[in-house]
């Protein structure tokens, strides 16, 4: 760990503009920040901490929705009545993820904000593009079975690690942020970006800019969801394949489908053409199972985790079964 | 006098609370990182990040501008040591500048404050020219040394040729097992401190006077001007019986910046250069008739270790001993690669060469078509097969029966896949264990004062298994005190002297020294009212006296006396005494402890998720001391073996030569979810040959077998048979 300044505005906008200092961060739980400069990963000179900001920290309703603060806690949104009413593949995911000690700690936006669990990108004296952009990616002739298979490029195959985020994809959620004295906002699938030639940019957001909430729409169909990772352990471990699903089913019909996937993309990942697949046909295994086909269908896999494909098409199966009873 | 307490309220056995739990919990209990010194200095090692090669160049001119820094130690500038024969884990601590594997320690850098220091090894840059062939896979090696083992089988008894011949069922299979990290909760941790040239070493160890004889000779220091205290160990499992290069560092820069010095590892650097369990490759071949009588066997194994440590996985042990063969032959090679120093990790050489005998005996059961546990009956060996001696005691039927009968064993449908639960597939497994039980010379003192309270010194370490708390019902029994009267001081090397606490012998070992020494005390304390005119117990006889609550009285009469009262009057503070306990030469018997394990698995059918929800271990291990902390042992043997099946392994890239997870968020171990439940059953057994305090070994014992019964059992759920652990659900759907 190295030097570091340390401030603690109580103002979104003296943050963004403490964040114009070159080689600043914010910090909300810490709890993946902290670890990174432990490892030497992340090297900031100047933290930003934004916990005073009392704006950030609320829940609201918003439009049948919610407006969710950058600050809320993963515990707080995961145990929030609206939330297990209304989106309970949002609390399933987040208390799927981490340890309690950690959800407690843990904000909404630094849960987005994640970096990869690769191995090679949190060890600072190995090569990795993400982390020291054309230093090459060891994973991916190397031991790369937690390593992702949608989305990956030649520069890097790393997944993105959130559970929280996946089932925001499914839920079309809404990213706002600010910075230099500006608003905007940004649907949650437009926010992550594909590693391509450049892993290091993971999203959207570009320098001095702080989310300040996630808004989740109404949607009638989350009300019938659910999340599903399976990993190599019961708890405290990252995904080897998630599913956040949800229909909206009508005279054994699916009127809506959604179905987004952890643990095996570069980015939390919607499958809309498996939706597609999913609406206007009756809700059962045979739907399911083209659904599951369609959604890896672009997989690219490597040495070790050929077997996410299958694992990928049986969790999606068996998390839609299960929505329906059909288990 | 005999071993059985006086007035007969035994302590001995119960399963009462650990006596230092309580400063466990309140975070009283000193660990050796804990421990604090007046104008104390913090050092951070650097690991090299290639597996071979040579430094080149080694700046430290950045991390020494950094204020705070005292020091920074290279090969460049450290003392020059002499290479001790003893110390064969190391390679040369900080004399020459070549690799040998990833994570060597190559540099330590010595600040004010940790944080300090921990900033400025980050800042030492390091130059290397790397081998052209580094080799980090023992994969290749390994099969060319089969191939020879193949031809020229080593160690046998009989004649497995002739036995095999005899055999009208034969199975041969090849098992592998991972390299796999210790993993102590508690990191590796030195505090050196320099008082002249006397140094005291606050060290994380299971043994402190062999890490007193390391030191000594890895640093070049007399022995006798070292001391080293370890009052509490966060685990070991192992990792801990040696001393590593970053100990000698720490003393190294104490002496050098003049001020005591504390190391603490990282929990990421503690990944290659402090041990590991070494990755085997075995090959199992038994013969049997149509009955079920083993004809011959044979196990050979490869296991993976350093270029500089010959070390051995002696994972055939358990073939040479579990069955009555006439017939075996075992061999072991080593495959020579660039990765630090494999050692003995908890249940060495037994723990993965028992997965791979136990899951071809069970391949054997199903062969034949007998029960597993009727087949292991079956071969029961009645006495030691390899020496001919008889067992000090075995109880291994015992195991089978009463475990078979608890866990429900005959509830079993033979079948593979023949059980179900919902859509559960459920598979019931059985796995024999071994483990040697082991003794070594120990040496204890006992005294006690005037207000009645009884102190016992020992130079042993409790590594967490309780022997503060067994040690003070050994003696409390012997000198019929309550156990709050006992104070136990054990981790300290001006205490008497006292093997390591490894191979699960530190109930034996120095139960039998705080056997001795209490008795001894017992001895004097009579001796001293005998002789003394004034005692109302003067001229008694000896076999006459009894002492009890902290009174001497006499059979038969009325007289009696305090003790405070004899030890006032005879000017003495406090009797003390000092004893050793010394296993004899040649034994008569030979020792183990045995088990059975048995396993219950649900595999989901479509996504290949293994859940074991019941595991039951049947263990006969002597007179077990206290129920409690001997249960504990055995729990966590069980867990241990069931990570083991199912999460552990150290993963290395072979490209970069170097270990990828080496956090706890990719090593993976149990988790409280992922328990079963569990059951553990003692079988009572008196054994009067075994040593003075009739103990044997538990610590390890519940892992022997326990990776097995869970792959039998999986193999009994879905009729697949996996080989090679960990098994993952990749390998079941
Ligand atoms: C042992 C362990 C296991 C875990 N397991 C899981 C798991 O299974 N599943 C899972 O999903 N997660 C898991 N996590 C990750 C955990 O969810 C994240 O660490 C946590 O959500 C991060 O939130 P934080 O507030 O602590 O972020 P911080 O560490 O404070 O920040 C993370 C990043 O976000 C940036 N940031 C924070 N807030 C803002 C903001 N408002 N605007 C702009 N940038 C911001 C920071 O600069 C930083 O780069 C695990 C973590 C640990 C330590
Ligand atoms: S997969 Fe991505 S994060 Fe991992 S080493 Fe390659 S570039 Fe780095």
């Amino acid at each position: 760990m190295r030097p570091f300044t340390y401030a603690k505005p109580s103002q979104t906008s003296d943050a963004s503009k403490s964040l114009k200092q070159s080689n600043s961060a914010i910090i909300a739980g810490g709890t993946n920040l902290l670890d990174l400069m432990k490892l030497d990963v992340n090297q900031p000179a100047h933290l930003i901490d934004i916990n005073k900001i009392a704006e950030l920290s609320q829940i609201k309703n918003n439009k049948g929705g919610l407006l969710v603060g950058a600050l809320v806690k993963n515990s707080d949104l995961a145990h929030n009545k609206q939330v297990l009413e209304n989106f309970p593949m949002l609390s399933q995911a987040i208390l799927s993820g981490a340890s309690a000690q950690v959800r407690n700690m843990a904000s909404t936006a630094g849960n987005l904000l994640q970096r990869t669990r690769c191995y090679y990108f949190r060890n600072s004296t190995m090569p990795c593009n993400k982390r020291d952009p054309g230093s090459g990616c060891p994973a991916i002739d190397g031991y790369n079975r937690i390593h992702a298979i949608l989305g990956t490029s030649d520069s890097c195959i790393a997944t993105n690690p959130s559970d929280m985020a996946v089932a925001l994809m499914a839920l079309d959620a809404v990213i706002h942020i600010e910075g230099s004295g500006a608003k905007r906002s940004v649907p949650i699938t437009k926010f992550y970006v594909l590693p391509g030639a450049h892993p290091e940019k993971e999203t959207v957001l570009k320098d001095g800019e702080i989310i300040t909430a996630v808004e989740i729409p109404q949607l009638a169909a989350a009300k019938h969801s659910r999340y599903l990772k399976i990993r190599d352990r019961k708890s405290f471990a990252f995904a080897l394949v998630s599913v956040a699903c949800a229909l909206d089913v009508k005279n054994g019909v699916i009127k809506e489908a959604r179905l987004a996937l952890g643990g095996v993309g570069t980015i939390p990942w919607r499958c809309t053409e498996a939706e597609k697949i999913l609406v206007g046909k009756p809700a059962k295994k045979e739907t399911f199972k083209l659904a599951a086909e369609a959604a890896v269908k672009s997989a690219v896999t490597h040495k070790h985790n050929k077997f996410k494909v299958e694992l990928c098409k049986r969790t999606i199966v068996k998390a839609l079964s299960a929505l329906e009873n059909l288990a | 006098m005999s071993t059985k307490p006086q007035g007969g309220n035994s302590v001995v056995g119960k399963p009462i609370d650990r006596v230092d739990g309580k400063l466990k919990v309140t975070g009283q209990a000193k660990y050796s990182a804990d421990i604090s010194l007046p104008n104390m200095a913090y050092a951070a090692v650097v690991q090299s990040t290639i597996s071979a090669g040579k430094i080149t160049a080694i700046d430290t001119a950045e991390a020494e501008k950094v204020a705070g820094v005292l020091a920074v130690l290279t090969h460049q500038n450290a003392p020059r040591l002499k290479k001790s024969d003893n110390d064969q884990n190391n390679v040369p601590i900080l004399q020459d500048n070549i690799i040998r594997f990833a994570g060597q320690n190559i540099a330590v850098v010595v600040a004010d404050t940790f944080e300090i220091a921990t900033h400025a090894a980050d800042l030492v840059k390091v130059t290397y020219a790397p081998s052209k062939s580094p080799n980090t896979n023992p994969d290749p090696l390994s099969n060319t040394l089969f191939e020879q083992m193949q031809k020229s089988p080593g160690q046998s008894r009989g004649d497995f040729v002739a036995g095999m011949k005899n055999a009208a069922v034969k199975i041969e299979a090849t098992y592998t097992t991972p390299t796999e990290t210790h993993n102590p909760m508690e990191p590796f941790a030195t505090v050196a401190h320099w008082e002249g040239d006397k140094l005291t070493v606050y060290e994380t160890t299971q043994g402190v006077f062999p890490s007193k004889k390391s030191i000594s000779e890895m640093a070049g220091i007399p022995a006798n001007n070292i001391t080293v205290i370890t009052h509490f160990l966060g685990g070991g499992f192992g990792c801990k019986l040696s001393v590593w290069s970053h100990a000698i560092m720490a003393v190294l820069a104490a002496k050098q910046v003049k001020r005591p010095v504390k190391l603490v590892l990282k929990r990421t650097q503690m990944y290659g250069p402090v041990g590991f369990r070494p990755k085997t490759f075995q090959q199992i071949t038994l013969g049997a008739t149509k009955q079920g009588k083993l004809t011959a066997m044979k196990h050979l194994s490869v296991n993976e270790t350093s270029l500089f440590r010959q070390f051995t996985e002696y994972c055939t042990e358990p073939t040479n001993v579990m069955y009555a063969c006439p017939n075996v032959t075992t061999a072991i090679k080593q495959a020579a690669i660039n990765i630090g120093s494999p050692t003995w990790m908890r249940a060495p050489g037994d723990a993965p060469g028992s997965f791979a005998l136990e899951s071809a005996m069970d391949e054997l059961a199903y062969a034949l078509g007998i029960d597993p546990i009727e087949l292991r009956v079956k071969n029961f060996a009645d006495k030691d097969p390899e020496s001919g001696k008889p067992w000090s005691s075995n109880s291994l039927l015992e195991c089978y029966k009463v475990g078979a009968q608890r866990f429900g064993w005959a509830k079993r449908s033979p079948a593979i896949k023949s059980m179900k639960r919902g859509k559960m597939q459920v598979g019931l497994g059985v796995a024999a264990a071994t483990h040697p039980t082991y003794r070594s010379e120990a040496g204890a003192i006992a005294s006690i004062s005037s207000d009645g309270t009884a102190t016992i010194k020992s130079g042993t370490q409790d590594i967490g298994t309780g022997t503060y708390t067994i040690m003070a019902q050994v003696a409390a029994d012997i000198l019929g005190l309550p156990i709050n009267k006992i104070k136990v001081e054990l981790g300290d090397t001006r205490f008497p002297q006292t093997p390591l606490s490894g191979g699960s012998q530190t109930a034996a070992s120095v139960g039998s020294a705080v056997t001795a020494a209490a008795k001894k005390l017992l001895d004097a304390l009579f001796d001293l009212a005998i002789g003394d005119e004034k005692s109302p117990l003067q001229k008694s006889e000896k076999k006459d006296l009894e002492f009890r609550n902290g009174v001497l009285t006499k059979k038969g009469s009325k007289s009696s006396e305090k003790i405070g009262d004899l030890l006032k009057r005879n000017n003495m503070p406090k009797l003390e005494v000092t004893a050793k306990s010394t296993p004899p030469k040649d034994d008569k018997y030979a020792k183990r402890s045995f088990g059975v394990q048995f396993a219950e698995v649900e595999v989901e059918p479509d996504l290949g998720r293994v859940h074991v929800t019941r595991m039951l271990g049947a263990y006969a291990a002597g007179k077990i001391l206290n129920e409690k902390t001997a249960r504990s042992q055995m729990l966590g043997g069980m867990i241990w073996g069931m990570g083991m099946t199912l999460f552990e392994e150290t993963l290395m890239d072979h490209k970069l030569g170097r270990i990828v997870n080496n956090d706890f968020a990719e090593y993976h171990i149990p988790v409280h979810a992922d328990m079963p439940s569990f059951d553990v059953i003692f079988i009572p057994e008196e054994d009067p040959h075994v040593n003075p305090v009739g103990a044997k070994g538990v610590g390890e014992l519940a892992i022997n077998g326990a990776a097995a019964a869970i792959a039998n059992a999986i193999y009994h759920a879905t009729g697949k048979r996996l080989r090679h652990i960990p098994i993952t659900l990749d390998q079941l759907f």
